[in-house]
């Protein structure tokens, strides 16, 4: 089975990951710009960021078979300052063009602060312009409850953005109901310890139905896993699932939802 | 996919999952002793098994969420997941001013959720 993970952070990973991506079955990925863990001085280092996502790590990923595509924007957590995000929301269209840049993401909310909101309305504006995917991030831990619902009336609020053109990101147990009931994808993360683990995802998806819902490792620099796909693929070989519907988690849902962009094809 | 049921007979999911949940659930009461045993934040001049903490840490928001949740766990009705999510989580609607130094901890410091 050919295996999509819509959200890993690769440039965080090493070129052994990729091998084992490969021989696992994963052969297409998105990547999200994000936070690199330290907060960056000044806008050339995202246009360093951006161009890394756009054009070496499609080429790293490629020497072993991995189609590589990426989402550009600006982060929740850098987002609390003003005006570096200004300065880098003025080059995200340029790197927007590029042919594997998928959308706007990932963007949303860290601590919901009125900043953050102040730079993922302007992002949502953007997307609205440009027909762009968009890939939310939601807070994490006690915050991802608010955060969400804030999001969401954001997005409401925005005429010109089509829920199913939108995918939730990190949703957990108290979060997916109310983003599916509102027509946008959830994307439920597995972090060993911060969020959701296979089985608590496969229990997820039989509480809530695999109708827009995708799984992703999103593989980075802090404690997770690239392989945990594969991981949670597994849980629901072990609970007796046949391969069809495995296979529609894992790759017939993240590619219907990616394929709203006319760049993007599967390996 | 059958919903909300899991594949699997209850006696299914006791043989296949009985052993890993058995292991969590005492890494979570050797905790509880762990946090019985801490101290007041001075240091210890050497290992005393037998000591018992002053139990300053027991007012933290923190292992207070925790307790509250622990008794979700008991309640009946296939929702304890999402109620200990509740548990943990901000419920307010309002903005921060500012996340500049805020950090994600795992528990709302704000409330008690005694609604919930």
């Amino acid at each position: 089975m050919k295996i999509i993970d819509p959200h890993m952070h690769m440039v965080s990973r090493t070129t052994d990951d990729y091998l084992a991506l490969a021989l696992g079955g994963i052969h297409t990925i998105a990547e999200p710009a994000f936070w690199p863990g330290f907060d960056r001085s000044g806008v050339a280092s995202f246009h360093d960021y951006f161009n890394q996502l756009t054009v070496s790590e499609p080429a790293r990923a490629a020497r072993f078979k991995v189609r590589h595509y990426c989402w550009i924007g600006m982060n929740a957590k850098e987002a609390e300052n003003l005006t570096l995000s200004e300065e880098v929301l003025a080059i995200l269209p340029k790197y927007l063009d590029r042919p594997t840049a998928l959308g706007i993401g990932e963007v949303g909310l860290n601590k919901n602060s009125r900043n953050e909101i102040r730079i993922f309305e302007l992002q949502v504006a953007l997307a609205a312009e440009r027909g762009e995917l968009l890939l939310i991030h939601t807070p994490h831990l006690e915050d991802k409850l608010k955060g969400t619902r804030i999001i969401m009336d954001i997005l409401r609020n925005e005429p010109r953005i089509v829920a199913q053109r939108v995918l939730i990101d990190h949703a957990e147990e108290h979060t997916i109901a109310e983003i599916k009931d509102n027509g946008f994808w959830s994307g439920l993360t597995l972090y060993p310890d911060s969020k959701g683990s296979p089985a608590r995802a496969v229990d997820a998806l039989e509480v809530f139905g695999p109708e827009r819902i995708c799984i992703n490792s999103s593989a980075d620099w802090s404690v997770s896993d690239p392989l945990a796909t594969l991981k949670t693929v597994n849980e629901m070989r072990r609970r007796g699932y046949p391969e069809p519907s495995i296979k529609r988690v894992f790759h017939d849902n993240p590619r219907e939802f990616l394929s709203q962009c006319p760049k993007f094809s599967v390996a | 996919m059958t919903r909300p049921n899991c594949n699997l007979t209850m006696q299914e999911i006791l043989d296949t999952y009985f052993l890993e949940n058995r292991a969590r659930l005492l890494e979570i009461a050797s905790f509880l002793d762990r946090v019985d045993r801490g101290g007041d934040g001075e240091p210890r001049q050497e290992l005393d098994l037998a000591a018992e903490g002053a139990g300053a840490g027991k007012g933290d928001f923190r292992y207070r969420a925790f307790i509250r949740a622990l008794g979700l766990l008991l309640e009946p009705g296939g929702g304890r997941t999402r109620a200990i999510q509740l548990c943990f989580s901000d419920q307010s609607t309002e903005p921060v001013e500012s996340a500049l130094g805020l950090k994600a901890t795992g528990a709302w410091a704000g409330g008690t959720h005694e609604d919930n």
